[in-house]
């Protein structure tokens, strides 16, 4: 237990040391795929039109003069707004773009154990009733044609 | 799962994929209107301007587009990124020095751009004409500005009249849609291209 808590504590350590690095110490290809050219609407990395090839040297600038990414993403958004940033803010409305994703993927994982677990008790229940029951029940419960023809083609069978 | 629960469940993913499809009509509908003002102006029917309310370049103001109604407008969207902006801004000015005083008012509205990139380009070509700042180009699909510089003119009721110049504008077709916006010309038709984007 104690063993499996450390080996997620260092595998959230890993995960969160580049992430930490890339916010204090962005480089212009991490902004590049973060930011959306305002003219074409495609991220930056992928645009040569002069309004990106300006935004670019403006991250250099940013960069160079010791800024955050955060601190730089939010001077491109005064400039251009909201629009400009390839993944919605985790704030106010926005929070739903993030958080529905998720919520549609676990109420689909519930509703497809809820079925799971329905078939399988069906299932269950269908293999008892049939294991369970003995052969004379069972013939109770046919329709007096059926069990009148089953003995006709029985007698036939064994004569 | 009992009856009522499938019904909820039911009732609420039909409410998403509407909430969803309306959401998409919606954006459908708005990118259509600006395309609608466009073909308007160009069949020569003289849609609405769509308004507008956006901060001053230079200052802390804010200036809306239907408080110049009674005056002619003419409507220049521009960015300082932009070649052929560099061209026709000289020309701007001069037609904004010789009608300023005759009921028209030049409006530049810098879309898409650095603020101060827009300032340095406003000072490098003197012009003293208002002019408003749109970062983000909310107002370009209103209109449906495809390029830079595009010019539109309103007339003093604040309709789109004569020609929507796409492209750097001649001293000629400011002089002759500003007399359309003041009401002493016909509307013409059509559009003129070459600008940048």
């Amino acid at each position: 237990m104690v063993r499996r808590a450390l080996l997620l504590c260092l595998a959230a350590l890993v995960l969160a040391a580049p992430a930490l690095a890339s916010e204090e110490r962005p480089t212009l290809a991490d902004l590049e795929d973060e930011i959306i050219c305002p003219t074409c609407h495609t991220v930056l990395a992928l645009s040569s039109s002069p309004i990106a090839d300006r935004m670019r040297q403006f991250i250099r600038a940013r960069i160079a003069a010791g800024d955050t990414k955060s601190e730089i993403k939010e001077k491109l958004v005064a400039q251009f707004g909201e629009e400009v940033l390839a993944a919605p803010p985790k704030k106010g409305f926005n929070l739903i773009a993030w958080v529905l994703p998720f919520a549609g993927i676990a109420l689909a994982g519930a509703v497809v154990g809820m079925l799971a677990w329905r078939w399988t008790k069906a299932g269950r229940r269908g293999a008892g009733t049939a294991g369970g029951d003995s052969g004379p029940s069972r013939l109770r419960e046919l329709d007096p044609e059926l069990e009148r023809r089953l003995d006709e083609e029985l007698a036939r069978f064994d004569g | 799962m009992p009856a009522r629960g499938k019904l909820v469940l039911q009732i609420a993913a039909v409410c998403v994929v509407g909430l969803l499809l309306a959401l998409l009509g919606w954006r459908v509908a708005s990118r259509q209107a600006g395309q609608n003002v466009a073909a308007g102006v160009e069949r020569g029917s003289a849609p609405a301007a769509p308004d507008f309310t956006l901060p001053e370049l230079d200052g802390d103001g804010e200036i809306t587009l239907s408080s110049y109604r009674g005056k002619a407008v003419v409507l220049n969207f521009w960015a300082s990124w932009c070649i052929p902006c560099r061209e026709e801004a000289p020309r701007l000015q001069a037609a904004w020095e010789k009608w300023r005083d005759e009921g028209v008012v030049f409006l530049g509205v810098d879309a898409q751009d650095f603020v101060g990139d827009a300032r340095r380009f406003v000072k490098r070509f003197g012009l003293t004409y208002p002019q408003v700042h749109d970062g983000s180009g909310s107002t370009l699909g209103r209109f449906g500005v495809t390029g830079f510089p595009e010019t539109w003119f309103v007339d003093r009721e604040g309709k789109l009249v004569g020609e929507r110049v796409q492209g750097p504008i001649s001293a000629e077709q400011l002089d002759r849609n500003i007399e359309i916006a003041l009401g002493g010309g016909e509307a013409a038709l059509g559009a003129a291209g070459g600008g940048d984007r």
